[in-house]
């Protein structure tokens, strides 16, 4: 064996088998983790993708279903979730500088954000089942039955109406057929609504069960200046959320805004 | 008295990964890459014979022109699992998360790959969706073909699509973590002295394939989770009646699936890059041609898509653009041909079995390529779009090609990954049936086709039952071509001639270990000096056999 | 000895581009309600990308890692790009005629 002095990482305990220093196993891993958030580019693009095309085959609709969204609520939701940005971004600094309270708030305070920003979400998605704008005719008819739109495929004609009567209000006449027509439009804004916010959702609660468990590894003082990848693995899956989000904000609740209400 | 030296005989290792842990846990708990190949290879040959067995039904249904063996929704179903069970659960795995994952790492001098964890969790995840492919089937099949097409699979088939695709986006989350695994392995644990000029071709082209699982299999995940919202809540994002776009779904659809066939023939190419050079005694024509053009074709391939839409409805203009990048997405691979062909002029060919399937290889990939320009020429793509000109194509360049250097890929490593030579007078005669039997299926196919016989369809016009009765005969020779391997390889684990380290004299760093390598693939960890494939050189003796 | 090679932001910095963020954030807020036509989508896609991009060199650590997770990064947006703009020329020139 070597008798020259050399650094702890060699034997540092979360040194993997198959790498040769602590420095290879930190790049290896968040080299990894920024391959995976290229797939994820590629699945939320595939999304966005969609968006976009009927975006600019519907406008009227995707206007008219921008508009009946809360820009408030969405507003309020983009500054909780860059401020868990900063937490997260704090919390990965306090493990790399080996400060274990630190971490550990920084990252309940991350978490609390999050949460608060699933918590909007969740009144947000209410909301839209309470005006009946779910898309899909399944989902129209299942919650017929537990009250609130109360009229088979309310959710169409329910958007209908509401165009007609804007149109009252703004002194235009428009006739139903067309009505009907720009609410199926509409509801497949609604269907991109649920599926790209429903989608990062998804990516949210995800992130809230890695930070929980990074919580976990960092309340037992596992991290430190030689070893804080899992923080900074975690750190950039959740910033990659916030990024979705600051393009999904502008995309969905900001089509038009200066021709309608809040 | 002979004055020769003879070798001493090729002795087992007597610690190697495969006896250095018993026990069903030690294999279905492991994280070692060399033994995670192996738990593929016995999965996807299972979907391969299954694949297989849906092909021999349709082959002998399409034996009589009136369809009298199955009913067309059941021939239906025939195609769709066909074409399923090929694309995702065997073409798409097969050379990258058997062979690869065994060679990889190795030959790039390292101990495993970066995250042998997620190795392993990409073999479960393909057992996962192969689990609810088989459910699918079980319940009664699907009966969408393989491209799930809009709006029939969203709103209008009976059958189980939702549990298919859901099997489908599992097995390619399996897929992206191979990928991952590969290029950040690439990257980042390459041994000292191993630059990417002294990378093993089959690297390079395991590392283009895995770009492209990379970027595009999320697509197709996407995709498909739309249809499944689609299907389930009858949103309209592809049903036309409620709003939709059916061209939506293909373009989708497509921008994944042209860039997977690519991910189905780079690593079988690149196991043409090894197995040429070794059986011609010659280094590789043109190295970093051949290594380009792996990437160049990864990068080509993404921008073709639409070609599969030319009747779709696409625009004119997007359609010219299209065709004319599929001609340039053609060039990277003559390269590669051009290379190889080179390599073996004037080279000392040995006709081992490996060498056989890496002819055959070249033969029947240049003409399955070759007739996909026709096929991307908008004019003659309007006349043989969905004919079986498409589907011999197709076969040519996946079953001619793919399938082929898979085989020669598994012939030339078996030594290497058992220990054991396979009989090499069983595997000649197989590689020979083999090319006979998909030469007379296949062949007639694009006569068919470019005599109007329309694909997927359950009955033809009785002027066509000539040549598929041809087809339908090479495919029986076919499948004894593609049987026999299972069986003598199967007996060579018992009784197949000791291999030794490097029975091929071959170069790169797989052959310097033992056969079969150790768990940790080298004793010491290698330093590379010289240039890969230096054939030829120092009087080397050539394989005799 | 310390055994990170590379340089990290400080607290002060984080705070910086939070502030960054929040700012951009109401800006495009306020501008989605005055009306610039055509330019409205523009300017708020413009400041997501510029905010996008602070995220991603100081919270991500972009700005201080390895061209490698640079060119990883920038490979990701151009195929999202391709994805975009050749899926676009399709639908934008269907109904384009010949003079």
């Amino acid at each position: 064996m070597s008798t020259s002095q050399t650094t702890t990482s060699e034997h540092h305990p979360a040194l993997a088998h198959q790498f040769d220093s602590m420095e290879q196993q930190q790049d290896a891993s968040t080299f990894g983790m920024w391959v995976f958030l290229l797939t994820e580019i590629m699945m939320f693009g595939g999304l966005f993708t969609a968006y976009l095309i009927y975006r600019i085959k519907y406008y009227p609709a995707f206007v008219a279903g921008s508009t009946s969204i809360s820009v408030s609520w969405g507003f309020a939701n983009t500054l909780v979730l860059i401020g868990s940005s900063f937490t997260m971004a704090m919390a990965v600094w306090a493990a790399q500088t080996g400060r274990k309270k630190s971490q550990i708030w920084f990252l309940i305070g991350t978490m609390i954000l999050g949460s608060v920003f699933l918590g909007i979400k969740a009144k947000e998605y209410y909301d839209k089942w309470d005006e009946c704008h779910i898309p899909g005719h399944i989902i129209g008819k299942g919650f017929n039955t537990w009250g609130g739109c109360s009229a088979t495929n309310k959710s169409l004609g329910n958007i209908a109406q509401e165009i007609v009567e804007r149109g009252e209000n703004n002194h235009e006449e428009i006739p139903l057929g067309a009505a009907t027509q720009t609410a199926q439009q509409t509801e497949i804004f609604f269907s991109f609504y649920f599926a790209m916010t429903g989608l990062h959702a998804f990516h949210m609660i995800i992130g809230l069960g890695l930070l929980s468990w990074l919580l976990l590894r960092a309340s037992r003082g596992e991290f430190s200046g030689q070893y804080f990848t899992p923080m900074e693995l975690g750190g950039l899956y959740w910033h990659f959320v916030d990024i979705v989000w600051i393009f999904l904000f502008p995309l969905l609740y900001l089509i038009s805004r200066h021709k309608g209400g809040i | 008295m002979s004055t020769a030296i003879t070798a001493p005989a090729p002795v087992m290792p007597a610690k190697h990964y495969l006896n250095d842990n018993y026990g069903i846990r030690s294999w279905l708990l492991t994280k070692d890459h060399k033994r995670i190949a192996i738990l593929y290879l016995f999965s996807i040959s299972f979907f391969f014979l299954l694949g297989g067995s849906f092909a021999a039904l349709i082959r002998m249904h399409l034996l009589t022109p009136n369809g009298e063996l199955f009913s067309a929704d059941t021939y239906n179903k025939l195609f769709t699992m066909h074409g399923v069970n090929m694309v995702f659960f065997f073409l798409l795995p097969s050379v990258p998360a058997t062979i690869g994952n065994f060679l990889v790492p190795i030959m790039v001098g390292t101990k495993d790959l970066a995250f042998p964890k997620i190795n392993l969790l990409s073999w479960y995840l393909y057992m996962a969706g192969g689990i609810c492919s088989l459910i699918a089937m079980i319940s009664g099949g699907v009966d969408t073909g393989w491209t799930f097409y809009a709006p029939f699979s969203s709103g209008y088939s009976k059958t189980h699509v939702i549990m298919m695709a859901v099997g489908i986006i599992i097995a390619g989350f399996s897929s992206i973590f191979t990928g991952l695994n590969f290029i950040v392995t690439v990257h980042r644990m390459r041994a000292p002295g191993m630059t990417w000029g002294r990378l093993p071709l089959f690297v390079w082209s395991n590392y283009a394939a895995s770009l492209i699982m990379i970027l595009g299999t999320p697509v197709i995940a996407i995709t498909l989770i739309l249809l499944a919202l689609e299907r389930g809540f009858h949103i309209g994002i592809f049903d036309p009646k409620l709003g939709g776009d059916p061209v939506l779904f293909q373009h989708m659809f497509w921008f994944y699936s042209h860039p997977a066939v690519y991910i189905m023939i780079l690593p079988g190419m690149g196991v043409i890059s090894e197995i040429v050079p070794c059986f011609s005694r010659k280094r590789i024509f043109g190295y970093t041609f051949v290594a380009f053009s792996s990437i160049a074709i990864a990068v080509f391939g993404f921008v073709v898509w639409a070609h599969h839409m030319f009747v779709a409805g696409i625009s004119v203009y997007s359609a010219l653009v299209f065709s004319l990048l599929s001609y340039a997405v053609a060039i990277p691979s003559a390269v590669k041909v051009f290379n190889w062909t080179a390599t073996m002029y004037k080279g000392s060919i040995e006709m081992t079995t490996p060498m056989l399937y890496a002819m055959a290889f070249i033969g029947l990939f240049t003409i399955g390529g070759l007739t996909g320009l026709f096929l991307a020429a908008l004019g003659l793509d309007i006349h043989i779009h969905d004919t079986y000109f498409v589907i011999a194509h197709f076969h040519y360049v996946m079953v001619g090609g793919m399938v082929t250097a898979y085989l020669g890929g598994l012939h030339f490593w078996w030594p290497k990954m058992t220990g054991r030579m396979y009989p090499e007078a069983p595997a000649k005669l197989a590689a020979i049936i083999t090319f006979i039997g998909f030469n007379l299926t296949f062949f007639p196919q694009f006569i068919l086709g470019y005599m109007g016989m329309p694909r997927r369809y359950a009955l033809y016009p009785p002027e066509f039952q000539v040549l598929n009765v041809l087809s339908t005969a090479g495919a029986s020779i076919l499948s004894v071509g593609f049987l026999l391997p299972l069986f003598y390889f199967v007996w060579s684990l018992k009784y197949g001639e000791i291999a030794g380290d490097n029975p091929w004299k071959a170069t790169g760093l797989e052959w310097e270990t033992t056969s079969p390598p150790p768990t940790h693939n080298f004793h010491q960890i290698p330093v590379v000096t010289k240039d890969p494939y230096a054939y030829g050189e120092e009087g080397e003796v050539p394989v005799v056999h | 000895m310390s055994d990170h090679t590379h340089s990290h932001p400080t607290p002060g910095l984080y705070l910086v581009i939070f502030l960054a963020l929040v700012i951009g954030t109401c800006a495009t807020w306020a501008i989605a309600f005055v009306d610039l036509g055509i330019w409205n989508p523009v300017v708020a896609l413009t400041i997501a990308v510029i905010k996008a991009t602070l995220v991603i060199l100081f919270f991500m650590h972009i700005y201080y890692s390895s061209k490698l997770t640079k060119l990883t990064i920038s490979a990701g947006v151009f195929w999202l790009m391709i994805m975009i703009t050749m899926s676009l020329t399709d639908y934008l020139t269907r109904t384009f005629l010949p003079h």
